[in-house]
């Protein structure tokens, strides 16, 4: 090995190093779309999403295809209750938008916490929280989201604990792992060495290294919470009806899915641009924030 | 350096020699990039004979292993040979498909590896692993494969082959892994054995025994040998040509004497003159006795391992068994020993990483416990690491990781931290345009003089260098081991070093300390220790150490590989420990 100087790359700020990436650029436009669509939904669509348009079913009391209505006035058609689709898909982002972000976000916070202390400081005080974390691991998820929401009354914010309470275990599980090794190694060993406290250690150390997985978690996250919001509004203990979510609105029409397919469709596509464009952007976030990587922008 | 043309194979092979079993022609290795192809190695042209011995030596990224695994068709995926030709007793290799290939390799041509644990499959026993070589190249029985697979191990001077059959990769020790493998190698007599740094994760006296094997057996099967290492005195020992390789070039290629004796290149010169060599440096007058910097009194630190019933530690690891010494202002005491011998877990106690009993002074300051290891104490002495890639967080800027250690002890503002760092850099031999790198922008020699600079930052007593120039290239550790001389000089510092390697020990320390299970055994001055060896254990290591020079002459000493004590043990049944005898000026050996 020589000891010569490698050539420097060139380095940008990590928006725009973000933004150089097509895919991830995909993946902000999509999610900057979902925020628009959930922020200005009262002045993107002229409806309300409670109300039941009376020339929003036919004649036999079925649903309107996309492009139905009078003079094609409901874009994507209606739903069961003669209700536009569009609107409730657009003030639907509004839900599944706090639950991901709320939720997943509380799930991470806690779930790191719990996870970085057990394995930085291990001992007794990392036995407890492990055997608390697998505690919670054994008890099925969706059996404690029944029983809180029962205890509690439904609500949006509800089911955002309820999500978080049952998401923290898994990060909190891999991110003890991770740290437990990364502890050992020796820059970590260095650092202490030099007289670090173990504030620095874990903030300026250990956690660039973890923020990596814990974006990958958060963002493979948001997909999940989505449908598990799903899950619980369609068990009647999630987001109450009438107030539309992508969850209960599949939920609500699925006995119409052979013959009305769009009110599955739709709200099913809008879940699914939503986890991939947080994957998407997630992957390449991964990638901006570890400068090995970086010569390759 | 300008890159030196690369020469025409040295003088035909010696009259009377078989013909070749390998010859290369102008093989030249490119790795296929978004620029296209770039040659990894250009234009290497050599000729190996029966029961000859090739070594290609060279420093990392070379190209030696590379050339090495082009013959075994073994090249990574975006890697492959552009041009020349590998003859294997008239078949040219490298047109072969891999399905004649796969029939070639541990046949006719056998490779064993740097590193035995992890070349071994870890979950299969010794024996199931030689039988499987064994009978995917010939049809033989099980009975049969297991005969020859005993003969193999006997081969190699396993003690109990018969037992080690049914043994696993971990319970065999280092030595006998790469036993092991050597075993597996020669078990199909193959015409030519490729060794790839084969004794460079061994200690030293293990390497001895590999090395005396080798060239044992390659006399008993007249096997051919091309031998790849970095080290010149496994070189000047086992080979009876060198090839001298550089950035993917052929610098140089004769017979070991002529080459070490007259080399051509300036290269080589300069490669074989970085060299360290034991006795090579003059007698010097003993410092004059100054203030002890660091005092370690019945040091003692011990693990626990093992798990009874109820959780209950079965074992103890004696680390280190109430080690003694004292370094004083502007002193390089060197620790040496080997692998597990608990050097490296004394500079962790000095450092405060591990809990320990018995006391430490540091600067005057006395350290009962683990807990006495204060920001003031770490201060005062300051670790380097021995991979410099390891002890650096890949994350941040390396101007920031120098900085680090003053912002934790609250000294200076910004903008002195950051001239402090500058006068730093460039004292290190770095420039002030580095500062804002990452650590993966470096090469090995520049991160270590990263990781000096930060452990100068605060000015210390002591610099504890625990086995740091061990993962360099000879070149840049000749370069290292002086910068650590100047700063010592000029800064006024002492130095523990701990280090496995004699030679760079013997020139770099005032007074050294061998260990050997945790205790030291022999202590004095460098040349008291070095030119006065007493204690048996000393003699062998110093006795095992490769020395660069064709013409030394070593008398034969094969040696069955044999179970090396172990320093743990069933809790309650400390080691015993050995009592220190003066010889007279300080030269102390351990009784017995």
């Amino acid at each position: 090995m020589s000891d010569v100087a490698l050539p420097e790359p060139a380095r940008r700020g990590t928006l725009a190093r973000l933004t150089r990436r097509p895919l991830a650029l995909l993946g902000l436009l999509l999610i900057a779309a979902t925020v628009f669509a959930a922020v200005f939904a009262p002045w993107l669509t002229p409806y309300s999403p409670y109300e039941q348009h009376f020339d929003g079913l036919t004649l036999e009391g079925a649903p309107l295809p996309p492009g139905g209505g009078p003079d094609g006035a409901f874009a994507l058609g209606t739903d069961l209750l003669g209700r536009d689709l569009l609107t409730r898909i657009l003030f639907g982002a509004r839900t599944s938008l706090v639950i991901g972000i709320v939720a997943n976000g509380m799930a991470l916070i806690v779930g790191t916490l719990v996870g970085v202390t057990a394995g930085y400081f291990r001992g007794w005080l990392g036995g407890l929280l492990m055997r608390f974390t697998d505690l919670m691991m054994a008890f099925p998820a969706l059996l404690l989201a029944i029983c809180l929401a029962a205890i509690l009354q439904p609500s949006l914010w509800i089911v955002a604990l309820v999500i978080a309470l049952v998401n923290w275990v898994q990060v909190a599980r891999v991110l003890y792992t991770e740290t437990t090794s990364l502890a050992e190694r020796d820059f970590v060993q260095a650092e202490r060495a030099i007289g670090a406290g173990h504030g620095r250690i874990l903030f300026r150390h250990l956690l660039p290294h973890l923020l990596p997985m814990i974006i990958v978690y958060g963002t493979l996250g948001i997909s999940t919470t989505v449908l598990l919001e799903a899950t619980l509004s369609f068990l009647g203990i999630g987001v109450q009806p009438p107030d539309p979510s992508w969850g209960n609105i599949i939920f609500e029409n699925q006995t119409y899915f052979q013959a009305a397919p769009w009110l599955v469709f739709f709200p099913g596509m809008a879940i699914l641009a939503l986890a991939l464009a947080f994957n998407l952007v997630g992957d390449a976030l991964r990638d901006v924030l570890d400068p090995t990587q970086r010569a390759r922008g | 350096m300008t890159l030196a043309e690369p020469h025409q194979p040295g003088a035909a092979p010696a009259p009377g020699a078989s013909p070749a079993v390998l010859s290369v022609e102008g093989l030249t290795i490119s790795v296929a990039t978004e620029a296209g192809l770039r040659p990894l190695v250009q234009d290497v042209t050599f000729t190996l004979s029966r029961g000859e011995t090739l070594a290609i030596a060279g420093e990392s990224g070379s190209g030696k292993s590379i050339t090495s695994l082009a013959v075994m068709g073994l090249l990574p995926p975006n890697v492959r040979p552009t041009a020349g030709r590998v003859l294997l007793g008239g078949t040219d290799l490298l047109a072969l498909p891999e399905s004649r290939m796969r029939a070639i390799r541990g046949d006719r041509v056998a490779m064993i590896f740097q590193e035995p644990m992890t070349s071994l499959n870890p979950v299969m026993t010794v024996g199931a692993q030689l039988i499987e070589a064994i009978r995917a190249h010939e049809p033989v029985s099980l009975r049969e494969a297991r005969a020859r697979a005993i003969e193999a191990l006997d081969a190699v001077r396993l003690s109990e082959p018969a037992r080690r059959m049914g043994q696993h990769p971990h319970e065999l020790s280092g030595g006998m892994r790469q036993r092991v493998m050597i075993a597996m190698a020669l078990a199909l007599k193959p015409d030519l054995l490729i060794a790839d740094e084969p004794t460079t994760a061994l200690d030293v006296t293990v390497q001895r025994e590999v090395l005396d094997l080798l060239r044992d057996l390659r006399r008993e099967t007249g096997t051919a040998l091309i031998l790849i290492t970095h080290d010149m005195g496994v070189v000047a020992e086992m080979a009876d040509r060198v090839l001298v390789m550089k950035d993917g070039h052929m610098v140089e290629q004769g017979p070991v004497a002529q080459v070490f004796e007259a080399p051509r290149e300036p290269y080589t010169r300069a490669l074989l003159s970085a060299v360290p060599r034991m006795g090579s440096r003059p007698p010097e007058p003993a410092p004059p006795p100054a203030a002890p910097v660091l005092v370690l009194r019945d040091l003692v630190v011990g693990f626990d391992a093992g798990a009874g019933l109820l959780g209950r530690p079965t074992h103890r690891v004696h680390a280190v068994e109430g080690v003694s010494l004292t370094i004083g202002e502007r002193e390089t005491f060197a620790l040496v020993g080997e692998s597990g011998c608990g050097k490296s877990t004394i500079a962790k106690a000095i450092a405060g990483l591990v809990a320990f009993s018995g006391e430490i002074e540091v600067a005057g300051r006395v350290l009962r416990s683990q807990a006495d290891v204060t920001r003031e104490v770490r201060r005062q002495a300051q670790l380097v690491f021995q991979d410099p890639a390891a002890a650096l967080d890949p994350r941040m800027r390396v101007g920031d990781l120098v900085a680090e250690p003053l912002v934790i002890h609250g000294i200076g503002t910004r903008e002195e931290r950051r001239a402090k760092v500058e006068a730093l850099f460039e004292r290190v031999g770095l420039t002030r345009a580095q500062i804002d790198r990452y650590p993966h922008e470096f090469s090995g020699g520049q991160r270590q003089r990263i990781c000096i600079a930060r452990a100068l930052a605060l000015n210390p007593k002591l610099i504890v260098a625990d086995e740091s120039v061990s993962a360099l290239d000879v070149s840049v550790q000749a370069r290292v081991l002086a910068l650590l001389k100047e700063l010592k000089d000029q800064f006024g510092m002492s130095y523990l070093f701990i280090s496995h390697d004699m030679a760079v020990v013997d020139s770099i320390a005032d007074r050294v300390g061998v260990m050997y299970l945790g205790q030291i055994v022999e202590t004095g001055t460098r040349e008291q220790v070095f030119g006065n060896p007493r204690h048996p254990y000393t003699r062998r290591l110093i006795e095992a150490v490769p020395v660069p020079d064709p013409d030394h002459v070593r008398p034969p000493r094969p040696r069955e590989a044999r179970e090396i004590p172990s320093p743990v043990r069933l809790r309650g049944d400390p080691p015993a420990r050995v009592a220190l005898r003066d010889l007279g000026d300080g030269h102390l050996v351990a009784a017995g």
